[in-house]
Formats: C-alpha cells, structure tokens, sequence
C-alpha cells in the first residue's frame, strides 16, 4: 500500500519529534499568564507589562499575578477574574503586610524558593514605628511595597532594587524628606540632606564601600524604629567595637546616662556624622569637650594633656615624613622606615580611639609608643639624608681622581707622540 | 733588575713573549677625524666587564625565588657595605652599554664600516646586541618588583604572539603558563650563565674579526687617501691608541659613578602576582619603541591579529637589518643609498617612538 511516509522508521522519528517539541512547549509555558496580554496594553496605574513583570523576583521563580490577585491565570476572558475563579482584585494597603507575610512568614514555604531568607519580616514589622502606626490605622506608614516595590520586585542584592544598600538613604527619603507628608508625625525630615554630608554616606557613594551605615544599619529594616537614648552605642559599636568598648568603662557612660544624653550622638552627632578631627578636644567652635566642661577644671585640663599628645605625635610623623621624602628623593632606600611610619600611624590612630576611655593615662601610652617609633624613623631618615652626602663627597674625590688620571694620560700621550716625532 | 723587568725576560723564556706581542706593537690604526666612533665598541666592551665584576658581587648575597628576591636586593641596597653602589653600578652599566652598543652599532652603519669583507664582523656585533637586550630583559624582572613582574609579563605575553612557535617559546621563558616564581628562576639562570657564556663566546669572535680586518677606514677618507696618499695618517694601537681608548672608558667610569652617586637605582615595590596590574607598566627604555608601536597598531589589520602583524613587521625589519651588510653592493649604489634611508628612518623611529612612549605613558 502507498503510504506518504515511507517506512516505520521515519514514522516513529517524526512521532519522537512531535513528542519533543510539545513536551518543551509544556516545559516553558509552565503556568500561563493571560493577564499580562490586557494589563500590559492598559494605561497606568493598571499597567503592567511583561517586560516590567519579568524584572520582579517572584516572576522569577514562576510565580504569577494570581499569587497575589488570585483568578485564573489560563483563561484568556473576562471570566479569569471573575470571583469563582478565585480573583481578590486590587490589593488594599490595609492587607499588604498581611498578604505578604502569608508566604514570607512560613518559613517551609520560603525553604523552597530561598532557604537562607529570613521568615520575619512580618512579625519585625509588627515592632517597628511603622508596623504600631499601621495597627492604629495609619495608612500613611510605610508596608512592604512603599520600600521594596510592586510588579518589579527586585532582590535587595540587585543595584537597581530600591532596597539595595546603594538606593535605600533615597527610599527612605521618599517620605522621611517630604516635609507635607511628615507633618503629621513632628519630627525632623532633614535626616537625608544631613546623612548626605556625613562620612557614611561619602564611603557608602564615593569609596562604593557596601557595608557602610545607610538607614536600615542604624534603624533596622523591617523592624524600623529610632534608636533609644540608652541604645544608641550598641548601634554603633556593631562597627565601632574597640570606641565602644572604651566608652563603656568610661565615666563618661555613667554621667551621659543620667543626664539622659545620647551616648556617641552627644559628640559625634548622628545622621550628619563627619570625619573627627583632633579639633573636637580643642576649644574652637568644632570641640566638644567644653560644651559640658568648665574651663581649667579637672577634665579640661585632662583635654587638653590628651589634645597635646595627639598633636605631638601628629607632628613627629610628619616631621620623619618630610625627612623621609627628602631622602627618596635623592633616590635613597628607605622603605624600611616607610614600613615604621605606618606602625606610628597606627599608633596615632590607636591613641585617638582610647580617647573614648577619657584615661590620660591609656592615651599616653600609645602617644608614647608612636612618639618612639617615629622618632626612629625620623633617624633613619637622617641617617639616609648622611649617607647621600657620604656618596657625594666620595664622587666629587672619584671624580677629581679621574679628571687628574684623565690629565696624566694626556700629557702622557702628547709626550710620546712629540717623542716619536 | 727591576721586578716587572724578570717576569718579562721570565716569560719570554718560556712563551716568546716578545714574539707574542710583537704584532701588537707593530699594530697601527687608521687616524682621520672621525676616529673617535671607534671608542664606542671599546667602551660597551668596558662596560659589560663591570657588569661581570659587579654581577659576581651581587651573587654573594642575591637570592633568585618569588619569596626572597626582593628581600635580598633590599638587603644589599640597605646593609651591605657598599651594596647601594655595586647595584646601581650594574644597572646602569646595563643601560649604558645597550646605549653605547646602539650607538656603535649606528656609527658603523653611517661610516659603512659594514661593508666587504667585514660583514662577519657585523653579524657577530649584532648578535652581540641581541645578547645584551636579552641581559637587560632576564635581569630586569630579577629584583621581583611591581614594574618589572608586570613589564615582564606583557614582553613574554607578546613572545606568546609569535605565529607558530609563539606558545610554546612563552611557557619555556616563563616556566609555565604564568609568570612566577619559576620564571625568576629561569630568568637567573639566563642572566648568569646562558648568556654570559655565548656573550664571552662572541665577544671573543667580534674581537679576533676586529683584530683580523683591522679598523675600518670612512669611503669618504679613504677615497682620499688613494688620490692624495701623503695625506694617509695612523697610529699606533699600542700605546697611542690603547691609551686614547682608556681615556675613554676613564670618562665612562667617571659618569658611570656619578649617576649611580647621584642616581642610585631604585628598588620599588616587591611584586604582587595576586595585585591588578598598576598603571604606567611599561618596559625598559631600549624596548619602549616596539612596545609603543604594538600599543598603537589597531586590533585587527585585515583579518590578522594587530599585535601579530607588528611582531612579523619587527621580526622582518630586524632580519633585513642584520642581514644589511649583503644588500650594500646591490644595485649600483642603489643597496647603499636604501641602507642609509633605512638607518635615518630607523634612528628617528626609535628615537620619536621612545618618546612618545614615555609622554603616553604620563
């Protein structure tokens, strides 16, 4: 019998080929999702479309508008959001916690998608200044989607997601800066201009250093509250150990207390931190010290021995520094001494923070130990600076010996040529 | 009798003494106003003997290996007596002498002292050359510092580029396919004994041709000389010349000394192979025309990689270069008058590429 396809053989390929091709089609369809076809053809605030759907996370790991709108994703009619397919419609401020936390808080379900994310988000948020206004029914506070987004979700690792460490002093600023939206609440809303002059902020943008403070390290996150009167030095001793540590055993910890003053933010201020100087111990306007402290009592006098100490030790390094420059520029080996510059530093650096034990005695051991060493190393480089001059003197002999040689050779030359003729 | 006096009449006893220097004392050479071109080979010559005196110096306490190298020479320019002076001697021995044989070399092209029957004697001199641009390049990553490691990977990098041979010629000079440790190794081993050993060799060759030929005489003097030979003049190699040419390398010492006085060559930082490579690498002065050019050829020329097509542009015109002698009697004067084009356009070359490497490097 005559038949279009030749044999079996090609009848099973082709039956193989079919097979295939709709089992990947099954494979990338996964869920259908007919909702975009219609949101991504409507104007905002109802559109949303694919490409925008593609960036969010939860697309990502195959999940779909119903997720979170319910009805039913593969029927291409009205029908799809009609109350028995299931669909819930727009979702309400007052159920965003609620609707997210649904899966975010079930730590079995989130297993599957991202086993090392944190389930808490949710009972944080309960805690937070946020999460108690919200339960008032303050539908002005921040919920999940007014920092992380909606239908573009990203994951806080991602540059461009609004909770990256990059991007969330402005997302916080959205409504902390927006001086109408705050009106109600009374409290400052210049905390983002003055974050934008501290030292954190430079390291965060300038020296693209991700660990540095931004809202959330001081603040928290999902739990977002301002740090107590009594709590600010745990804030910053999550970084700053070794000031913390001293300022714990200081008197300063105790008088602060009592006078319900806020530790660290006392002399370094708090969202417009900049770079300490040594001036802070001084007596101009940037000092701190005298703000509580009598002129020629006890602690100024303690000040400003402290204060002498720094500057002292200051200017030993850069006094070996200019020394030691002069010799490299004559092209003398002095990395050694380089070397020992740097310990000086670091001597420097630790006596500045022992300034937290408000201990003259402890500062003056690391001033003393940076004094030696850069005075070592201010020998060296006078040393180096001697050794140049030695090599000078013995060229300007070699070269006088070379020129009375050169001289003998030639009155030799002319000798026995005159000689000769 | 005086003491120098029996040691002569000691040896002449035994070696014909007198007969053995006889030739050299009736050895003359030619004396005209550009005599003073044929110091320069005399002078490179003085200058690779003390780098011979002062590399064993620096063998006493240098210590090839990636974890001690940079150490040992930090050592001998901070503690060892006189330590400073001896390396910085070396090293601009080293560059005073790739200098002063490039300058030879240039001289003996512009006086035609290449020509018949000399052209063995320019062959040897520019293997000689080759020799000692290969000394500058194995010692140079030997103090193991930042500038050296990184210069030495780019140069073995466009070793690598070679059609054919080139892979396998960058593994043998690195020691592997990167540069480490065992490159150094390797390096030392070229430094000190490869190619001491074949520059001794040739050395001996140059001189023994030199010797042989004699000193070549300028056409321009010696077309002179034939037609007014009253006006012919020489001198005798010894001690008229012989002591001329210590004059000369008296000089070379004295401004040897002064740069390394004044100068001392400095150590920089130890290498880091872990580090990205710092900005301003860039190779020593005598390579810096050719780097410069590979830098500027663009990626691609026609369907051949750039970097490619300018290591054959430099392989042929250093072939044709060496191989200058045989193509001066080409041609009626024609081979002669591109050989003088050629040596123009080669001096200038180098000489604005130098340069501007240095100024792009900035």
């Amino acid at each position: 019998m005559d038949t279009w396809l030749p044999n079996n053989a090609l009848r099973g390929a082709l039956f193989f080929f079919v097979a295939l091709v709709l089992r990947v089609s099954i494979a990338q369809g996964q869920t259908p999702n007919t909702c975009l076809d219609c949101h991504g053809a409507l104007d905002p605030p109802l559109q949303v479309t694919e490409q925008r759907f593609a960036n969010d996370i939860h697309s990502q790991k195959g999940l779909t508008c119903a997720s979170c709108h319910g009805g039913d994703p593969t029927r291409a009619d009205m029908d799809a959001m009609s109350k028995a397919a299931g669909f819930r419609g727009k979702v309400t401020r007052k159920d965003v916690p609620g609707l997210c936390g649904g899966c975010h808080s079930d730590a079995a379900f989130m297993r599957k998608y991202n086993p090392s994310l944190r389930t808490d988000q949710l009972s944080q948020y309960k805690t937070s200044v946020h999460g108690a206004l919200f339960a008032k029914g303050d539908m002005k506070v921040a919920v999940c989607i007014d920092c992380h987004g909606v239908h573009d979700l990203r994951p806080a690792r991602d540059t461009q997601s609004k909770v990256n460490p990059l991007n969330v002093a402005q997302t916080c600023a959205r409504c902390h800066s927006d001086a109408e939206y705050m009106k109600t609440y009374g409290i400052p809303t210049d905390q983002f201009a003055k974050y934008g002059t501290s030292v954190h902020h430079e390291a965060m943008t300038a020296r693209d250093d991700l660990s540095a403070p931004t809202c959330t390290t001081c603040h928290g996150n999902h739990g977002a509250t301002p740090p107590g009167v009594g709590t600010v030095q745990n804030v910053c001793s999550t970084c700053h150990v070794f000031q913390a540590d001293m300022y714990e055993k200081s008197s300063h910890k105790g008088a602060f207390q009592a006078a319900g003053l806020p530790g660290c933010v006392v002399c370094h201020g708090n969202h417009g931190i900049t770079q300490p100087t040594d001036a802070k111990l001084g007596t101009s306007p940037e000092g701190v010290c005298m703000q509580c402290h009598s002129p020629g009592d006890v602690c100024d006098q303690a000040r400003a021995k402290m204060l002498g100490g720094l500057t002292q030790l200051d200017q030993a390094i850069k006094g070996a520094n200019q020394v030691l420059s002069r010799a490299e520029s004559s092209g003398m080996e002095v990395s050694e001494a380089r070397l020992g510059q740097d310990q000086a530093r670091d001597s420097l650096t630790k006596a500045r923070v022992t300034i937290h034990s408000f201990q003259t005695k402890l500062v003056e051991q690391d001033i003393q130990t940076g004094l030696a060493t850069a005075a070592k190393n201010l020998q060296a480089g006078k040393d180096a600076l001697r050794e140049r001059n030695y090599r000078r003197v013995g060229l300007g002999v070699s070269v006088l010996a070379i020129l009375i040689v050169l001289l003998g050779l030639r009155l030799y030359i002319r000798q026995i040529e005159s000689n000769s003729k | 009798m005086p003491l120098l006096s029996r040691a002569r009449i000691w040896l002449d006893e035994r070696f014909d003494w007198a007969g053995l220097i006889g030739p050299l004392k009736k050895k003359t050479v030619p004396d005209h106003k550009l005599s003073y071109w044929y110091f320069l080979g005399g002078i490179t010559l003085f200058f690779f003997l003390i780098q011979v005196f002062t590399g064993i110096l620096l063998l006493l306490y240098y210590r090839p290996g990636a974890t001690e190298a940079f150490e040992s020479v930090q050592y001998i320019m901070t503690r060892v007596q006189f330590g400073w002076l001896i390396r910085s001697i070396h090293s601009w021995a080293a560059n005073l002498m790739i200098l002063t044989a490039f300058l030879h070399m240039f001289s003996v092209v512009f006086l035609r002292a290449y020509r018949k029957p000399r052209e063995l004697t320019w062959l040897s001199g520019m293997f000689l050359l080759f020799l000692a641009m290969g000394f500058g390049f194995s010692g140079y990553l030997l103090p193991w510092n930042t500038l050296a490691f990184f210069a030495t990977k780019v140069g073995t990098e466009i070793t690598g580029q070679v059609p054919v041979i080139g892979h396998s010629l960058m593994v043998f000079l690195r020691g592997g396919e990167d540069v480490t440790g065992a490159t150094l190794t390797r390096f030392f081993g070229f430094h000190v004994a490869v190619l001491p050993a074949l520059t001794t060799l040739l050395i001996l060759i140059h001189l023994v041709l030199v010797q042989y030929f004699g000193m070549s005489v300028p056409p321009g003097v010696e077309a002179r000389w034939k037609t007014s030979p009253g006006e012919a003049r020489d001198m005798k190699f010894f001690p008229n010349f012989f002591l001329r040419e210590l004059m000369a390398w008296y000089i070379a010492l004295g401004v040897l000394g002064a740069l390394a006085a004044i100068l001392p060559w400095e150590l920089g930082t130890k290498a880091d192979p872990f580090a990205p490579a710092p900005a301003g690498i860039r190779p020593e002065w005598y390579f810096m025309f050719m780097f410069q050019t590979l830098k500027e050829i663009p990626a691609k020329v026609w369907r051949l990689d750039g970097e490619v097509v300018g290591i054959l542009l430099f392989g042929f015109a250093g072939l044709l270069w060496t191989l200058l002698p045989f193509f001066d009697q080409v041609g009626c004067g024609r081979g002669r008058r591109f050989i003088m084009g050629a040596a123009i356009f080669a001096v200038s070359y180098m000489f604005a590429m130098t340069i501007y490497g240095y100024m792009a490097a900035k």
